[in-house]
């Protein structure tokens, strides 16, 4: 397991939390607490609030009530920068994989290294993670020249390319077909047997059967505002 | 609290700024090519900041021009009068002879001199043209004074020309030699005041460029943000780019404007102001700092609309 996350055994935690957006209240008193080395699903009907909840625990969003703690570090009395640095141990795979679209995919891969000031690292981290995800082939590639798969594998091969301690995704399967869905499933499971945290949001209720499968994944459900451990399948 | 700095701090902080301008001027190669190049707020930095540097050259140049001629109106003028006979044909020969002799008693007056006929021509050619036939009309006589260090007694003189020269007047030039130097004066502030307005508009049409395309790129910010760039990280990439295109265009307008400057026609004292409008010695060396204050300019005004851009958008 990670040193890192050895040391901090609740690398993101939420306490009470309340958000509300356009004066509508999405959810309150919501608590949720992600353990090193966790596999977690986020579940729960469209609209429910799942990306909203997931900004808030990579500190895109503040919480307009309760307590966000990234690694043991409360959210709210973050700087900026602050937030950025910690960003940097979270890897997030983003609905629509959100890339550079004038940039190559290897560029796109390795932005996470740049931002950082680690690009000396890239070169050897790159050629194995594109073999990994199976992309070596489409390096040059622009991302609007791929398909909705080998995106997805780009923004889970870009999420980790620091080695973050926490894997964020949001529906990660939810524009490839079974099979690419269950290729996915298979690298997110490697990365938590190589102890990251991963916490995944979907409504896929195959994609977690199989998880469960292979990994001890605990499953949340959000509904009407409120945070349901163990959901049965 | 004491209010003093310290020099080593002051020091440091120097180091700092010029390590920072020659980051910006090297630049992160990889960190630029996160931002996709766009055309249109390109070349409308360029252009604006060009436009703007042909002017700024051009406001320098009156600045300056109109400084030399106040400066010189109020020496020149300053130290010289004029007196002016008006007398009967058989009796002018007379007064300019009294006259003189009045004016070289006088304590304060350096040198006077009656002023030829063909300098009197001259004086009058502008407004009857050459060949004026003088024996032929009553032109008062002019005399030239030119004054010492000390200056002298104008009350006592006009009172003793009075007495011993009737048709003399003294004109010291105090009614017309002020409003001229606060004219030009005025002009020279006019001048400085353009400078400080181009400055102003440059800056703000080059931060409405850089806001253009912040909101152009509102993905490139989002997909930065994500990965854990910091807002100087993410600002870094359009200042840079900025700054640079300001620079260049101010390049290219103070190039522009420099040459059409050089290439008005010169003319002499006599000729007048706009054909003064020029650089001289030294002068050419301001319009040289035209292009690296656009940059800093620029940088500014880029900088702090990146930053209130992603504070905004947070």
């Amino acid at each position: 397991m990670d040193q890192r996350a050895k040391e901090d055994p609740r690398v993101i935690e939420l306490q009470d939390v309340a958000y509300s957006y356009g004066g509508a209240e999405l959810f309150a008193g919501l608590t949720l607490s992600l353990a090193a080395g966790s596999f977690q699903f986020l579940t729960g009907p469209s609209g429910a609030g799942k990306t909203t909840l997931l900004r808030l625990c990579y500190g895109d969003l503040r919480a307009t009530a309760g307590r966000v703690n990234l690694f043991g570090a409360d959210a709210q009395a973050m700087t900026r920068d602050d937030v950025a640095m910690a960003r940097r141990r979270i890897g997030v795979v983003h609905q629509d994989c959100q890339f550079l679209d004038h940039l190559p995919l290897a560029d796109n891969i390795a932005l996470p290294l740049q931002v950082a000031g680690r690009s000396m690292e890239a070169q050897g981290n790159l050629d194995d993670l594109l073999a990994w995800v199976g992309l070596t082939a489409q390096a040059a590639q622009l991302p609007p020249q791929l398909s909705g798969g080998e995106r997805q594998r780009a923004a889970l091969a870009r999420a980790v390319i620091t080695s973050p301690d926490v894997i964020i995704a949001d529906e990660p399967t939810g524009n490839v077909d079974w099979e690419m869905s269950q290729r996915l499933l298979t690298l997110l499971v490697e990365l938590n047997r190589m102890g990251k945290t991963v916490l995944i949001a979907t409504h896929d209720m195959n994609l977690i059967r199989a998880a469960k499968a292979q990994v001890s994944a605990s499953v949340l459900r959000l509904k009407d505002g409120r945070l349901q451990a163990g959901a049965a399948l | 609290m004491t209010g003093r700095v310290d020099p080593r701090d002051l020091a440091i902080r120097a180091l700092g700024a010029v390590q920072r301008a020659a980051a910006l001027l090297v630049g992160d190669p990889q960190a630029d090519r996160t931002v996709p190049p766009t055309g249109y707020t390109a070349r409308l930095t360029v252009f604006t900041a060009g436009a703007m540097a042909f002017l700024a050259v051009f406001a320098i140049a009156l600045s300056l021009a109109t400084g030399r001629l106040a400066d010189r109106w109020s020496a020149e003028l300053a130290r010289t009068a004029t007196l002016r006979i008006s007398a009967p044909v058989d009796q002018a020969d007379a007064q300019v002879r009294s006259a003189l002799t009045v004016l070289e008693q006088t304590p304060g007056i350096a040198s006077a001199r009656a002023l030829t006929d063909d300098e009197t021509r001259v004086l009058l050619e502008p407004w009857f043209g050459p060949d004026l036939p003088l024996d032929a009309l009553a032109i008062p006589q002019l005399i030239e004074i030119v004054e010492d260090a000390d200056g002298y007694d104008a009350t006592g003189l006009r009172a003793r020309l009075a007495a011993e020269v009737p048709g003399a007047v003294l004109d010291d030039h105090t009614r017309w030699r002020d409003p001229l130097v606060a004219a030009a004066n005025r002009l020279r502030a006019l001048g400085w005041t353009a400078l400080l307005l181009i400055g102003a508009a440059t800056a703000a049409m080059i931060t409405l460029a850089a806001q253009s395309a912040l909101t152009a790129n509102a993905q490139v910010i989002r997909v930065m943000r994500l990965v854990g760039a910091r807002d100087a990280y993410i600002a870094r990439a359009f200042v840079r780019r900025f700054t640079l295109r300001a620079g260049a265009g101010a390049l290219a307008g103070t190039a522009a404007g420099m040459l059409a400057v050089a290439l008005m026609p010169g003319g002499d004292d006599a000729t007048g102001f706009l054909t003064d409008l020029g650089f001289q010695g030294a002068g050419w060396l301001w319009p040289l700092l035209v292009p690296p204050l656009a940059a800093i300019v620029a940088f500014v005004a880029t900088r702090s609309a990146a930053l209130r851009t992603l504070r905004t958008e947070a």
